[in-house]
């Protein structure tokens, strides 16, 4: 039995073991469960290790390493220190009487982050969102167009003017609110049809594997 | 007489209302299993989105560079592989350039499988693709948006090897290639953070650069303003994405084959939806009675 044959099997046994589940719990599935959560922990260690670790942090450590007992001079891989240093102040969490320290990194990591995106948010998500939704209502011999135009422009009015608490949703207000509340529910019934239908698309690989790849009833 | 019947039919809702959960579960599994077993053509009626997609692909001419980034991992390969397939299929019969990376561990070795099955087809075989020339992969690299940012100053601070360990430099494809002004187009298939929305932002935005995608289902609809704005040429949601990318091309694959499958579940769900709401509205109906 070859390597891959054995890799088959212990997918589809392991597949069968979480599907148990829909029947009840037991047994079969809690060691599918705690196996999968198991591997998954330890290859996440293993790629952070391998893939961020020793090539963002130690690798550059040592390249400044270098570089200073050769050269005698002090490059900007040093500054991977800082990054270093941030990282082992986290860790720092597993000690409450210094554990406070840890919130310099948090900090750090909620200050850039928030920085980077707030700029990319605003104006990939924002402006030209906005900017998109400004529109000629009628398209002169276009009929599709027309339609579509006046259903983005209705639909982010009407949809604002749902969010907008500080007036009561009454008269034509209350009107508009509730065609807003129109769009918002056909906008979540595409989203649960989507979403459905990625969970089908699962379902159909992980039956796919089981009837072709292990059963081989399926060419 | 009637006041049985009455009972009877009361208690017929009443059962179908409670239901157990698991006979529901038995419907979905032979819906989604059973059609596997045939081979039934289904028309797929493509849309302007994934038209979008592919045009931007087919509108390349020959020699162009193509940067395909795989942000997905196994627990995506049901939608994204028939994507990615289909992808590599469509760029080398148009002998397009294809350096490929990922901002997830597993992307790259995800475009492996996937070139590794591609690389079947009798025509591919034909042209004899050569790995540094006509293809690359860069492999993986953290940093998520970062990467994207940095690639836009220079791919060789992101990566400066590719995943082979070969400096880029040493690479005749990735000769001339500093940043997105040396790529005509990107493409990407994501299954979430990081993916098509941090490309939008830190590479379409700012660096102006051409970008057509595949997404999961769960994530296509927060996608599809891009592509009203212009900011993507166009998205594959999902299954339903993929099979239109095959019909496209014109090589109908996996994506097509689980349509069929994809179309019977959707029925028995929305079956489950009309009964469920029957049973609801004729209870309610005769409580109120």
């Amino acid at each position: 039995m070859s390597g891959e044959v054995v890799g088959v099997w212990i997918g589809a046994i392991l597949t069968l073991g979480i599907f148990s589940f829909l029947y009840k719990d037991n047994p079969f599935y809690k060691f599918s469960e705690a196996l999968f959560v198991g591997v998954s922990a330890g290859y996440w260690f293993v790629v952070t290790f391998w893939q961020y670790f020793l090539p963002k942090l130690i690798d550059n450590l040592a390249l400044a390493y270098t570089v200073l007992s050769v050269e005698g001079k002090i490059d900007y891989h040093w500054v991977y220190v800082l990054g270093g240093g941030l990282g082992v102040l986290m860790l720092l969490r597993l000690f409450p009487s210094v554990g406070w320290l840890s919130r310099w990194s948090l900090a750090f990591i909620v200050g850039t982050t928030a920085g980077l995106q707030f700029t990319r948010y605003l104006e990939s998500n924002g402006i030209i969102q906005v900017k998109g939704t400004i529109l000629p209502l009628i398209v002169g011999g276009n009929l599709n167009t027309t339609i579509g135009n006046l259903v983005i422009v209705v639909g982010t009015f009407c949809g604002l003017i749902y969010f907008f608490f500080s007036k009561e949703h009454k008269g034509a207000f209350g009107g508009a609110a509730r065609v807003g509340v129109w769009f918002l529910m056909i906008t979540f019934g595409a989203l649960f049809g989507y979403t459905v239908m990625s969970r089908m698309s699962l379902l159909i690989g992980r039956m796919d594997y089981l009837f072709s790849n292990w059963l081989h009833l399926i060419g | 007489m009637n006041q049985e019947t009455n009972q009877e039919q009361k208690s017929f809702w009443e059962k179908l209302l409670a239901i157990d959960r698991r006979i529901i579960f038995l419907f979905i599994i032979v819906a989604v299993a059973l059609p596997l077993f045939f081979r039934v053509s289904m028309r797929i009626p493509v849309t302007p989105v994934a038209e979008g997609t592919y045009g931007a692909i087919e509108s390349l001419p020959a020699g162009s560079k193509v940067l395909a980034s795989f942000d997905y991992d196994p627990g995506s390969m049901p939608e994204l592989q028939p994507m990615a397939e289909a992808f590599f299929r469509h760029a080398f019969r148009n002998d397009l350039k294809v350096i490929i990376m990922g901002l997830w561990p597993q992307g790259p070795l995800q475009a492996n499988i996937a070139l590794e099955e591609v690389f079947q087809d009798e025509d591919l075989k034909a042209k004899n693709l050569q790995y540094g020339i006509d293809y690359v992969n860069l492999g993986f690299t953290a940093g998520n948006e970062v990467v994207i940012d940095r690639m836009g100053h220079s791919f060789e601070e992101s990566y400066p090897k590719d995943g082979q360990g070969t400096p880029l430099s040493e690479i005749p494809l990735m000769r001339g290639v500093r940043n997105y002004d040396n790529v005509d187009l990107i493409f990407n298939l994501s299954a979430g953070y990081p993916g098509t929305q941090e490309w939008v932002q830190y590479a379409v935005d700012v660096f102006h650069v051409k970008l057509a995608a595949g997404n999961t289902a769960v994530q296509a609809p927060a996608m599809y303003p891009y592509v009203q704005t212009g900011q993507l040429s166009g998205v594959l949601g999902g299954m339903k994405g993929g099979a239109e990318y095959e019909t496209l091309l014109g090589i109908p694959g996996r994506a097509v084959r689980y349509m069929f499958s994809q179309a019977v579940a959707h029925a028995v769900i929305c079956l489950f939806i009309i009964i469920g709401n029957l049973a609801f509205f004729s209870m309610r109906k005769r409580r109120k009675a």
